[in-house]
């Protein structure tokens, strides 16, 4: 909005058309007009008003920034510890003996488990999408977005008792065909399906956990993707319906192209989600701090899982281990998150939206 | 099933070099056709005959069904929620609606150029001229050939053969519908409808669109919507006078040959609009 | 041009009522009866493949397997059938059709399976008693029905309360800001003149100030939108529970829940109030309202269900958070309705410990803690839907026939 001008007080010169005001035209030139420089007086009201709003806001962003601010520097005390890159490379995380602090087990698993529900929720949340705004009758379209968001507010606690007591045992069968036939694959591979005692060395692996928590990013990926989807120009569609192109077709040549950018802006919030996924996969995997290629066999980690579990334990040292280890996963949320908006913004789609 | 596969693209390459093996018009006869709008009926029992290698003009005021009744012709119109129609459609003799005819199969052999230019802008002026034969999945042999003679035909090709691969999105306006134009002849239909062509071209790009008309009607039956009154008797064999009244929805005032209606029209109503009296 | 002979071309409609057969309804269907039939057979002849390959020639085994290939096998053999019919684009487009089908009922039914499975396990423990007692004094060997979640529910209401109250003014507030104080200055203010007052330089560059503010507000409210939830509890475990000594109690939770609801509030109430036309601020300017005016009278009633149902979502989404509170509010197995002093328990909380340990008791236990918070999360979600579809000034309206708002009009 313009600030409004409720009075020429205030405001700049303008300089007469026609005339030499300034002196420095040539005689006869006219001098060019100048634009007005517009300036408000707020009333009373006004200046309350937008103080108290401003405030507020300053007041949020400080203390925000100072909580990003301080999480930095309470994970510092960790690297005077041991280096930097120490806590980046080192898989262990002793609480007795030698302290030492390793992020490398809990990142990589992180990752894993990311990387799975990226695999598992982006198809779905892409046929979703697609069924919501290219097939789906109206009635059932309301309803599906009704069972989306709903999908999104069952807390993560609901979806880890779910992946522990219904998806575990289902799935480790599966997981066993898998590990049978298509073992010779090294993400597949488990050198031994069942332990020493007969349980069997499938459950509460990474692989459990990623489809969990895929599940958990599917609301996430579908409202942004159908809502990108949706904005796919009239004009395009019916051009290509009109050439003969089935639905496959129009969503190829028209859906698809103009929503590229942004869908792939959702895979990475989702992606951004899974990582800081906490409580269903502290429920789910059983932890473990070995780096194995082995996604199917027990034994898992997650950042966050890792702080849910372990914060109670050990002493000072070991709570800013994990704080520097949170901070660390914060970072790396953080630039997924900030590289979506980019990504979004630069493509099609950001510069019809 | 009585739907047949694609035409065999013709092996000697003698016939036009498109999808169809080569172009034969086809007529098309619209038989008391009636549309709906989420249960608001705008278009009364319209009955037109449209033969082949004729131009058909729809002429009236804004707002009277014509656009509808062409989004009729070629089953677009089912594509808007809340749209329902009645009557019949003959191509050939045969209703384009009835339940073994697919609405992809008549849209290939009824095509249609819209108002506004809308070729895909992220694809070449290639592979936009051949994009309707890629919905198909009809295998072109020879995609240069057929490029050139499309976008020939189209009036495009001096304007951009160097320059195949540059975005269709690149085009002036102009370029841009006659672009349009190249990528639905290339699909080779026996009827192509074009809703107002024109209209928000400049003249020179109308005028050029114009003779493309003029050269094309013997390989494609036309029907044409247009305001512009002057252009109905430049181009059209016949024309159709639509009119919606306060309390009718759109309906056929007269039809017949354009110099019967322009200058011997039968309806008083007709001779007010062609005269410019209202419109 | 050729002119044909006078072709019976139009005939106008007649006068009278039209024909009854031009004016009955056609519904052009893109799915027929043979398709039907096609899918159903094909369906039927994967299933067979499979229990053949399954079962006579065991190739295979599992159950999870076995749908994996029979949906696999349905899906060459649908491809293949249609193409001999249709051609290859139809069959292309019926395949990808289905599979687009099958991600939408991928979505329902773990929904489905999760609230069933809730309600299977933990159906039988909810009752009124369950409701309304805590933990006191139920021993390790006392059966499932005895001891309730009162004091969880207590918990996870007072400590969602206080976020709510810390975290969403703020946040709406912040957005206020962003969307209505913050924006580019009119004019141009880098070309002042030389002889511009004092005053309106220090306007300028006060409207100057406030736009690159916002900008940098934005940008720390979408950083902090992105921090996991167990590291914001983790800071004010180190803050205020350790470094401040404050120790655990529910207040703490509060504020690490506050941290998550702001800039979650904040953002999707700037979504909605760019929603407001450009428009409405300029009548309403035009009539000579000040920007308080404006913003209180116009922007915000217009944009007040989008901001309560922003308000309520975030409410939602906070109320299942588990992580927070698992470092900052310890835990209590009675009743302790204080906030700011002592332990407490919560809900979430509560499915989570419980569910670890070993006693079959306590695990139905948790399975019954976990329906209870689903329901109270389902009763904010259809509050939200139902406040989210009423028109802008409608929620006045139901607010007043619930004589929850004054009588006066909006003024």
């Amino acid at each position: 909005m313009t600030s409004t001008s409720e009075g020429p007080e205030g405001a700049g010169s303008s300089a007469p058309v026609g005339g030499a005001a300034s002196g420095d035209a040539p005689d006869g030139w006219q001098e060019l007009p100048k634009p007005r420089f517009l300036t408000a007086r707020w009333t009373r009201q006004d200046r309350i008003y937008r103080l108290l709003v401003t405030s507020v806001a300053v007041g949020a962003f400080a203390l925000l920034f100072a909580i990003g601010l301080f999480l930095f520097l309470k994970s510092l005390p960790t690297y005077k510890h041991e280096s930097f890159w120490t806590f980046l490379t080192t898989t262990s995380f002793n609480t007795t003996g030698h302290q030492v602090f390793g992020v490398a087990a809990a990142l990589y698993w992180t990752v894993v488990i990311a990387l799975i529900a990226v695999v598992v929720g982006v198809p779905i949340a892409l046929a979703a999408a697609l069924f919501i705004t290219e097939y789906a009758p109206r009635r059932l379209r309301r309803a599906l977005i009704t069972l989306i968001d709903l999908l999104a507010v069952v807390p993560s606690v609901i979806f880890g008792l779910w992946g522990f007591f219904v998806l575990e045992p289902n799935v480790t069968g599966f997981a066993h065909f898998l590990s049978a036939h298509l073992g010779f694959i090294p993400i597949f591979h488990t050198s031994s399906t069942t332990l020493a005692g007969g349980a069997s060395n499938l459950e509460g692996s990474a692989f459990i956990a990623g489809i969990v928590v895929g599940l958990m990013i599917v609301p996430i990926v579908t409202s942004i993707a159908r809502e990108i989807f949706s904005l796919a120009p009239i004009g395009e569609r019916e051009g290509a319906l009109a050439l003969g192109a089935t639905k496959a077709g129009v969503i190829r040549a028209v859906v698809w192209p103009f929503g590229r950018g942004g869908f792939v802006g959702a895979t990475m919030l989702g992606l951004g989600r899974a990582l800081g996924e906490t409580i269903a996969v502290a429920i789910v995997i059983s932890l473990t701090f070995q780096v194995s290629p082995e996604l199917l066999k027990t034994g898992a980690n997650s950042i966050a899982a890792l702080i849910a579990i372990q914060f109670g334990t050990g002493g000072a040292l070991k709570l800013a281990a994990l704080l520097a280890a949170g901070f660390v996963l914060f970072c790396v949320t953080l630039v997924i998150n900030l590289g979506a908006s980019v990504i979004v913004n630069r493509s099609r789609t950001g510069a019809s939206a | 099933m009585t739907i047949a596969p694609p035409a065999p693209p013709d092996p000697a390459g003698t016939a036009s070099t498109n999808g169809r093996g080569g172009l034969s018009p086809g007529s098309l006869v619209a038989d008391e056709v009636s549309a709906w709008f989420s249960g608001r009926l705008v278009l009364e029992s319209v009955s037109l005959e449209m033969p082949k290698s004729l131009v058909t003009a729809l002429i009236g005021p804004s707002g009277c069904g014509k656009s509808t009744f062409l989004r009729i012709l070629n089953r677009m119109h089912e594509v808007v929620p809340g749209a329902e129609l009645g009557g019949q459609v003959l191509l050939d003799g045969r209703d384009i609606y009835s339940a073994d005819m697919r609405a992809t199969e008549i849209r290939k052999r009824i095509g249609m150029v819209f108002q506004k230019p809308n070729p895909f802008p992220a694809m070449t002026i290639e592979d936009n001229v051949l994009s309707g034969l890629r919905f198909s999945g009809t295998k072109v042999r020879n995609k240069k050939a057929v490029v050139q003679e499309m976008l020939e035909r189209a009036g495009l090709w001096n304007e951009v053969k160097n320059r195949l691969r540059a975005l269709g999105g690149e085009l002036s306006g102009g370029q841009q519908q006659r672009l349009c134009i190249a990528r639905a002849l290339a699909v080779g239909p026996e009827v192509l409808l074009m809703d107002e062509p024109c209209s928000a071209l400049d003249p020179s790009s109308t005028r050029r669109i114009e003779e493309t008309i003029a050269e094309i009607k013997n390989d494609v039956t036309v029907v044409i919507v247009t305001h512009n009154m002057q252009q109905a008797q430049r181009v059209a064999d016949q024309c159709a006078f639509f009119l919606a009244e306060e309390n009718r929805p759109g309906h056929i005032v007269e039809a017949g040959t354009t110099s019967q209606i322009f200058e011997n029209p039968t309806d008083e109503r007709t001779a007010d609009y062609v005269h410019g009296r209202f419109g | 041009m050729t002119i044909a002979p006078p072709l019976e071309l139009g005939r106008p409609a007649p006068e009278s009522a039209p024909e009854p057969r031009s004016l009955s309804r056609r519904r052009p269907r893109g799915f027929s009866k043979a398709d039907l039939s096609l899918l159903v057979v094909s369906g039927l002849s994967a299933v067979c493949f499979t229990w053949f390959l399954f079962y006579q020639l065991t190739v295979f085994s599992g159950a999870a397997g076995f749908v994996i290939t029979s949906i696999l096998a349905f899906l060459g053999i649908y491809y293949l059938a249609n193409r001999q019919l249709y051609g290859r684009m139809a069959a292309a487009d019926r395949v990808i059709a289905t599979l687009v089908t099958l991600g939408a009922v991928a979505v329902a039914v773990p929904l489905a399976m999760i609230i069933g499975f809730l309600v299977e396990r933990g159906y039988h423990l909810i009752s009124w008693h369950f409701l309304t007692t805590d933990q006191r004094g139920v021993t390790q060997l006392a059966p499932a029905s005895t001891g309730g979640v009162s004091h969880a529910i207590v918990g996870t209401l007072e400590q969602v309360g206080l976020a709510v109250v810390m975290g969403a003014p703020a946040g709406v507030l912040t957005a206020i800001f962003l969307n209505e104080v913050g924006k580019k200055a009119g004019g141009n203010p880098g070309a002042l003149p030389e002889d511009a007052s004092l005053f309106a330089r220090v306007s300028a560059r006060r409207a100057q100030a406030l736009f690159l503010l916002a900008r940098a507000i934005r940008v720390v409210i979408t950083a902090m939108s992105a921090i996991p939830s167990i590291v914001a509890g983790l800071f004010i475990l180190v803050v205020i529970v350790l470094g401040l000594g404050y120790g655990l109690r529910g207040l703490a939770g509060s504020l690490a829940l506050a941290i998550l609801l702001l800039p979650n509030i904040c953002r999707t109430t700037e979504e909605v109030l760019k929603v407001v036309h450009g428009s409405l601020r300029e009548a309403s300017l035009a009539l000579g309202a000040t920007e308080w005016r404006t913003v209180w009278s116009v922007v915000l009633p217009t944009a007040r269900t989008g901001v309560v149902t922003a308000v309520l979502l975030g409410i939602a989404r906070v109320v299942g958070e588990t992580a927070p509170l698992l470092l900052t509010i310890g835990s209590n197995s009675v009743m302790n309705p204080n906030p700011f002093a002592g332990q407490q328990e919560s809900l979430p909380v509560f499915v989570y410990t419980y569910r670890g340990l070993s006693r079959q008791a306590d695990i139905e236990r948790a399975f019954a803690a976990g329906l209870v918070l689903v329901g109270l999360v389902l009763v904010l979600f259809v509050i939200a839907r139902i406040v989210g579809n009423l028109r802008p000034g409608s929620l006045q309206q139901l607010l007043r026939r619930l004589h929850l708002a004054p009588k006066e009009a909006l003024s």
